[in-house]
C-alpha cells in the first residue's frame, strides 16, 4: 500500500525572499526567543528589574544610608522616626521631623518618645555625614539623606541605638551576595557531579546517583548547624563570609547535579551529539561544547530558583547565632534581636530586615518563574 | 425535532430524514478563544455518515480533522467550543450532540456505547497503572449493570476477537507489557466492547509498523463486516483512505474543500488542494528523474483567518479578486461531488 | 516486588553508614579534640579533673589511636546504643546522651509526623483543587498562598504567628504544655494540652512542605489531565470525577510519595528551629546549645539519629511507593 505523508513539506521550487515577522521567530537565537518572552512576563520582568535595583542599592549602600551601621545613637530602642509634611500651622512644608523627648512612664518603666513640635528639622539631601570609602575607591563624606541636629531612623533603633535603616541596607550586601556566590558554588560542583554521571553513565551514574540520593536525605538544617558551628570564631568576618557560603553549597548541588545528570541522559541520545561524536569530537568537548548549551537556559532558571532558598539558610543560621558574625551584619543576624514574643510585642520594628528577606525570596521566585516560561519552548 | 430547520450547506439529506444516515454534522465550528485570538479549527464542517459506509476524512496536520472527530464525542480540550449541529440518530430519536453539556450525563451515555473512539497513539492510549482488562472493563461497566465478573469475561471476550492470543492472560496485563501492535488491537477491543454504531478512528495506524498497519487495516474491516458498523477514518494517508473508504472528505484549514465517493475524487479531483495531494503520491509510471511534486508553502495556522479562501496564498490557480473576496460556497459540481472553489462556480 | 524492597533497604543501610561518617567527621571539625575543649571548659567553670579521670576517658574515646581506629569506636558503641556522654550543656548536668534524647526525642517524632501528615492532608486536596479550576481565583489565592509559605523562612513565620496570637487573642504560643500539666502525670488532659500547644508548631512546619506539595499536585495533575489515556476514557462515557480519580490522582501519588523523601529532612530541619523559637523540649534547642559549647557527642549524636530516622522514613516511603504503583511492584520500572 502507498503511504504518502501530507505532513508539511518546503517546496523544491520556492524562491529565496525576506524573512516575514513569522519567520524571523524561527531563526531567532533561543536566548532571543528567550528575551521576547520574558520581557511579556510582566511580573517576572518587574522582580528582575526590581532585584538588578536591590543589587545596585547593595552595591552602593554607603551613600544611601544617614549612618555607619555600627554607630550608636542616645535613642535606644527607638520606633521609626516620623516624617512630617504639615507643621504645626497646617501648612505644607518640605519633609521634616522632629526633635523628641525620651520619657519614662513611672508606672510601666516603660520608654516612649514624645515629639517636641517647637524642634523642627528638615531632611535634608546630599548632606555631610560619617566620613566612609566609597567601594573602598576614594573618601566620601556625603550622604543621600540626612537631618542636622536630631538624628532620624527610618525603621527605628535596636536596643544599642543602632540605626536599624542603615543596618538592613548595609545587611543586603552580604544577604544579597551570598545566595549568588552559594549558588555559583553550588553550579559548579552540580554541573562537573551530574556532568560526569550522566554522561558515563552505567556504575559511575549509579554511585553518584546514590550518593545524590543520600546527600538530598539528610536533614539540612541540622547539618548547616553544625557544619556552620565548626568554623572557628577567630576567623575573619570575610573567612567566615565564605565558609558559611561553602557550608551552604555543601548540600546544594545534589539537587542541581540531579537535574543536570537528567537533562544530559535526555540529550545525549539526540542525533546531534552522535553527530558530533561521529565528527570525532571526545568526551569532554561534547560534553561541554554540545550538551552544556543545550539546557544552560534550563539551568539558568534552576539556579535562579535556588538562590532564595541559600538567602533563607542564611538568614536562619544567622539568626541562630551560627552564621554571619558581628561586626558583619545580614539580615539574619539582624533577626537575632527578634528571638522571642515579647521583644517582638514591644519592638515590632525589629522585624523590618526579615521582611526583606521575605521580598528578596519573593522577587527571585518570580524571576525564576518568567524565566522558566520564557525557558520552556513548548509556552 | 429538528425537521424545521433543515441544512442549507448539508449535502444530500436534512436532519436524519434519510434513514441510512446515521449520524450528521451540520455547519460545525469549533473555536479556540487564545490570547492570541480565535482559532477556528473548525469551521462551518458539514456532512452525514451513513449506516456501514466508511467515510475517510484527509488532509495536512492542522486541518481540523482530528478537532473534527473531537467535537462529535464533546471531548475538545479546554479552551476549545464547539458550534452548530450534531445530530445522532439513537433508539428511534435524533439527539443534538452539539446541544448536549460537554460533561453531562447523556453524552456521557453517547460515549463508548453509540460512538467510540480510537486514537493514533497505542502507547499513552491506555492508564500505565491500571491493566488493560480494567480499562476495557470499564467501559462496560460505566455503560451496563453488570457484575465485575461478567465484564471481565466479555474483556477477554473481545480480547480474543481482535486477536490477541492468550487473551484470559493478557486481560491481567499492564499496558507496558505488550507490543505496539498489540495494544492497538486492545485500544480497538476497548472501543468495540459495546459495538458502537461509529467507530471514530483517528489516525489509528501511523504511529505503526508498516506490516502491522495492514493487520490492523485488515482487522478494522472485518470487525466492521461482522458488527456492521460505520467507520468514520481520519488520516493524512491517502493510500489508507483508498483502501478502506467509501466516501471521502477533503479538509483544508478547518473547512471541507471536496467531498465525494472515492471513486471519484480520485478518479477526478476538483479542488486545487485535492489535486496537489494527490500529485504528492508516488506512483508506478513516474518517469525516472522527475520528481514528486510537493505543495508550496506550509499550512497557515487558522488564527483569526479572513474571509477568504483558505488555500488561496498556496493556490496556483489563485484568481486575484476572486479567491480572496469571500470564502467559495460549496458546490455541486457533478452528483455526489462537491467542492469548494470559485472555478467550479 | 522482593528485590526491590531488599535493594531499598541495602540502601538505607549504606545511607546509614554515610551518614555516620559524615557525622564522625562533624564532630571533629572543631578545632583541638573535644575532651581538651570539655576539660578547658570544665577549668574555665572552675571544676579541675583528676589526672585518672582524664586518663580514663581519653581510653574510652581512643583519643590515643587514629582517627579511623576511632570511628569504629565510636561507631561500634553507636550501634550497641551507647551514645557517649554530654559534657553538660543542655540542663548543666553530664549525663548520658541517651538519657537526653529519651526526653526529647519522641516529642520531635511526634511534631515530623504530625506537620508531615498536616503537610499531605492540606496539600493533596488544594492541589486537585487547584489542578481543576487553573486560572480560576481560587487557583490564583492558593498559588499565591503557596508562595508566601515558601517564602517567609520558618523561623519568621513561628514568631508572626507567636506575634499574632499574642497580640489579637492574647495567646502566649510556646511551649509544650501549660504551666499546670507541665510536671504532671500524663493523663487525656495532658495529651490534648500536648496537642493544643502543638497547632502552631505543626502549621509552621507543614507550610514550607505543603506550598511544595501543592505545586507538585497541581503540576503533575495538569499535566496527567492532559493526556491521552484520560481522554481516551473520557471518550469511552467515564465520568469527570472518576476520570480525575481513577487516574491522574492515582498517578500522582506516585510523585508525591516520592516526594516525601524531600520533604521530610525539610521538617526534621525546620523542627530544629521551631522548636528553639517556641521553645519546645525537642532535639532543635538541645542541638544548639550543644554546638554552641562544642558539646560535640551530643550533637552528633542528634544529628546522627535524626538523618538516620529520615532515612528510614524514606524507605517507608519507598514501600509505600510499591504499594501505589504497580510498575514498581512488577520491577520493570527504570531507576528512579
Amino acid at each position: 500500500m502507498a503511504t504518502t505523508s501530507l505532513e508539511p513539506t518546503t517546496g523544491s521550487g520556492v524562491s529565496v525572499r525576506e524573512f516575514t515577522e513569522e519567520e524571523q521567530y524561527y531563526v531567532a537565537s533561543q536566548w532571543q526567543l528567550m528575551w521576547r518572552k520574558f520581557r511579556r512576563h510582566r511580573l517576572g520582568y518587574a522582580s528582575g528589574v526590581l532585584l538588578l535595583l536591590g543589587y545596585f542599592f547593595a552595591i552602593t549602600y554607603d551613600f544611601w544610608i544617614p549612618y555607619d551601621f555600627t554607630d550608636r545613637h542616645d535613642k535606644l530602642s527607638s520606633p521609626p522616626t516620623r516624617i512630617h509634611v504639615i507643621d504645626a500651622n497646617g501648612t505644607w512644608q518640605m519633609p521634616f521631623v522632629l526633635g523628641t523627648q525620651s520619657v519614662v512612664d513611672p508606672q510601666s518603666f516603660k520608654r516612649t518618645f514624645v515629639e517636641d513640635p517647637e524642634l523642627v528639622h528638615p531632611i535634608g539631601l546630599f548632606t555631610q555625614g560619617a566620613p566612609y570609602k566609597f567601594w573602598g575607591l576614594f573618601d566620601w563624606d556625603r550622604h543621600f539623606f540626612g537631618v542636622e541636629g536630631t538624628t532620624i531612623h527610618l525603621f527605628g533603633t535596636d536596643d544599642l541605638g543602632r540605626d536599624v535603616f542603615s543596618r538592613t541596607l548595609s545587611a543586603a550586601r552580604i544577604s544579597l551576595s551570598i545566595g549568588l556566590v552559594g549558588v555559583i558554588l553550588s553550579f559548579v560542583l552540580g554541573v562537573i557531579i551530574g556532568g560526569i554521571s550522566g554522561y558515563f553513565g552505567g556504575t559511575v551514574d549509579l554511585l553518584i546517583q546514590r550518593f545524590i540520593e543520600f546527600v538530598i536525605s539528610v536533614p539540612t538544617i541540622p547539618l548547616w548547624m553544625s557544619l556552620s558551628a565548626a568554623v572557628p570564631i577567630t576567623w575573619s568576618p570575610l573567612q567566615t563570609y565564605f565558609a558559611i557560603t561553602i557550608v551552604l553549597s555543601v548540600v546544594g548541588w545534589a539537587g542541581l547535579a540531579r537535574v543536570v545528570r537528567g537533562k544530559i541522559l535526555e540529550l545525549r541520545e539526540n542525533d546531534y551529539v552522535m553527530a558530533a561524536r561521529v565528527a570525532g569530537a571526545g568526551n569532554m568537548r561534547v560534553l561541554f561544547d554540545h550538551l552544556v548549551p543545550g539546557f544552560m537556559s534550563y539551568l539558568i532558571v534552576h539556579l535562579t530558583l535556588q538562590v532564595p532558598s541559600m538567602i533563607l539558610a542564611e538568614t536562619t543560621l544567622s539568626f541562630l547565632r551560627l552564621g554571619i558574625r558581628a561586626p558583619a551584619v545580614s539580615w539574619g543576624t539582624l533577626m537575632q534581636d527578634a528571638q522571642n514574643v515579647s521583644v517582638i510585642a514591644v519592638f515590632p520594628w525589629l522585624m523590618i530586615p526579615g521582611l526583606f528577606v521575605i521580598i528578596a525570596v519573593f522577587l527571585f521566585n518570580f524571576l525564576g518563574d518568567g524565566l522558566r516560561d520564557a525557558a520552556d519552548p513548548y509556552r | 425535532m429538528t425537521e424545521e430547520q433543515a441544512p442549507v450547506a448539508a449535502p444530500e439529506s436534512g436532519a436524519l430524514t434519510d434513514e441510512d444516515v446515521i449520524l450528521e454534522l451540520n455547519d460545525v465550528r469549533t473555536y479556540f478563544e487564545l490570547d492570541e485570538g480565535t482559532l477556528k479549527a473548525v469551521d462551518g464542517v458539514s456532512f452525514a455518515v451513513r449506516r456501514n459506509e466508511t467515510l475517510g476524512i484527509v488532509g495536512e496536520s492542522g486541518c481540523g480533522k482530528s478537532v473534527t472527530g473531537q467535537s462529535i464525542l464533546r471531548i475538545v480540550p479546554k479552551p476549545g467550543d464547539t458550534q452548530g449541529n450534531i445530530w445522532l440518530r439513537r433508539n428511534g430519536e435524533t439527539v443534538d450532540l452539539a446541544s448536549l453539556h460537554p460533561s453531562g450525563r447523556e453524552i456521557r451515555d453517547v460515549r463508548g456505547r453509540d460512538i467510540a473512539m480510537i486514537f493514533q497513539e497505542p502507547m499513552t492510549a491506555f492508564s500505565p497503572v491500571h491493566s488493560v482488562g480494567n480499562q476495557i472493563m470499564e467501559a462496560i461497566l460505566v455503560h451496563e449493570d453488570v457484575s465485575k465478573q461478567a465484564a471481565r469475561e466479555r474483556a477477554i471476550e473481545v480480547l480474543s476477537q481482535v486477536g490477541i492470543p492468550e487473551a484470559e492472560r493478557r486481560v491481567d496485563a499492564l499496558p507496558h507489557e505488550l507490543s505496539g501492535g498489540m495494544r492497538q488491537r486492545a485500544m480497538i477491543a476497548m472501543a468495540l466492547v459495546l459495538r458502537p454504531k461509529l467507530l471514530i478512528a483517528d489516525e489509528p495506524t501511523t504511529a505503526l509498523d508498516v506490516t502491522i498497519q495492514a493487520q490492523i487495516l485488515r482487522l478494522m474491516q472485518d470487525l466492521q463486516k461482522e458488527m456492521g458498523m460505520s467507520i468514520m477514518f481520519i488520516t493524512h494517508n491517502l493510500g489508507v483512505i483508498a483502501n478502506m473508504a467509501d466516501q471521502m472528505i477533503v479538509m483544508y484549514l478547518g473547512r471541507v474543500v471536496e467531498q465525494g465517493s472515492v471513486e471519484t475524487i480520485f478518479g477526478e479531483p476538483q479542488h486545487p488542494y485535492t489535486q496537489a495531494l494527490m500529485e504528492s503520491i508516488p506512483r508506478i509510471g513516474l518517469t525516472r528523474g522527475e520528481r514528486l511534486s510537493s505543495i508550496a508553502g506550509t499550512v497557515p495556522v487558522p488564527l483569526n483567518p479572513p474571509e477568504e479562501c483558505g488555500f488561496s496564498s498556496r493556490c496556483p490557480k489563485f484568481i486575484p479578486g476572486r479567491c480572496d473576496a469571500k470564502v467559495p460556497d460549496m458546490i455541486e459540481s457533478s452528483p455526489g461531488h462537491h467542492v469548494r472553489c470559485v472555478l467550479y462556480e | 516486588m522482593r528485590a526491590y524492597l531488599v535493594r531499598r533497604f541495602l540502601f538505607m543501610v549504606v545511607g546509614w553508614w554515610l551518614l555516620s561518617v559524615v557525622v564522625f567527621i562533624v564532630i571533629q571539625l572543631p578545632p583541638g579534640d573535644f575532651l581538651t575543649n570539655y576539660i578547658a571548659g570544665q577549668e574555665q567553670a572552675g571544676t579541675f579533673l583528676e589526672r585518672e579521670e582524664i586518663e580514663s576517658l581519653k581510653l574510652y574515646y581512643g583519643l590515643d589511636r587514629t582517627p579511623i581506629e576511632q570511628y569504629f569506636y565510636w561507631a561500634g558503641r553507636f550501634v550497641v546504643g551507647d551514645l557517649g556522654r554530654s559534657f553538660g550543656s543542655w540542663r548543666s548536668a553530664e549525663q548520658p546522651v541517651t538519657k537526653i534524647l529519651a526526653e526529647v526525642l519522641p516529642f520531635t517524632v511526634i511534631l515530623s509526623t504530625l506537620a508531615l501528615i498536616f503537610t499531605f492532608a492540606v496539600a493533596i486536596p488544594i492541589g486537585i483543587y487547584s489542578a481543576t479550576h487553573q486560572y480560576r481565583p481560587g487557583d490564583y489565592f492558593f498559588t499565591a498562598v503557596g508562595f508566601i509559605g515558601l517564602a517567609v523562612p520558618n523561623f519568621m513565620l513561628a514568631l508572626l504567628l507567636m506575634y499574632m496570637l499574642f497580640k489579637y487573642f492574647d495567646i502566649t504560643a510556646g511551649g509544650l504544655f501549660s504551666p499546670e500539666y507541665a510536671l504532671a502525670d500524663w493523663s487525656v488532659e495532658k495529651v490534648i494540652d500536648m496537642l493544643q500547644h502543638l497547632v502552631v508548631p505543626v502549621v509552621v512546619l507543614g507550610t514550607a512542605g505543603t506550598a511544595s506539595t501543592m505545586r507538585v499536585m497541581r503540576g503533575v495533575l495538569l499535566d496527567e489531565l492532559g493526556k491521552q489515556y484520560v481522554i481516551t476514557a473520557r471518550a469511552r462515557g467515564v465520568s469527570e470525577r472518576k476520570l480525575l480519580f481513577k487516574y491522574p490522582v492515582r498517578l500522582a501519588l506516585n510523585p508525591i510519595v516520592s516526594s516525601t523523601a524531600y520533604i521530610l529532612p525539610g521538617i526534621f530541619g525546620g523542627n530544629a528551629i521551631v522548636a528553639i523559637v517556641l521553645s519546645l523540649p525537642m532535639t532543635g534547642p538541645v542541638l544548639l546549645t550543644a554546638l554552641r559549647a562544642q558539646d560535640m557527642f551530643l550533637a552528633g549524636s542528634i544529628v546522627m539519629v535524626e538523618g538516620a530516622l529520615v532515612i528510614f522514613g524514606t524507605f517507608l516511603s519507598d514501600i509505600l511507593l510499591a504499594l501505589v504503583d504497580p510498575r514498581i511492584r512488577q520491577e520493570r520500572a527504570v531507576a528512579a
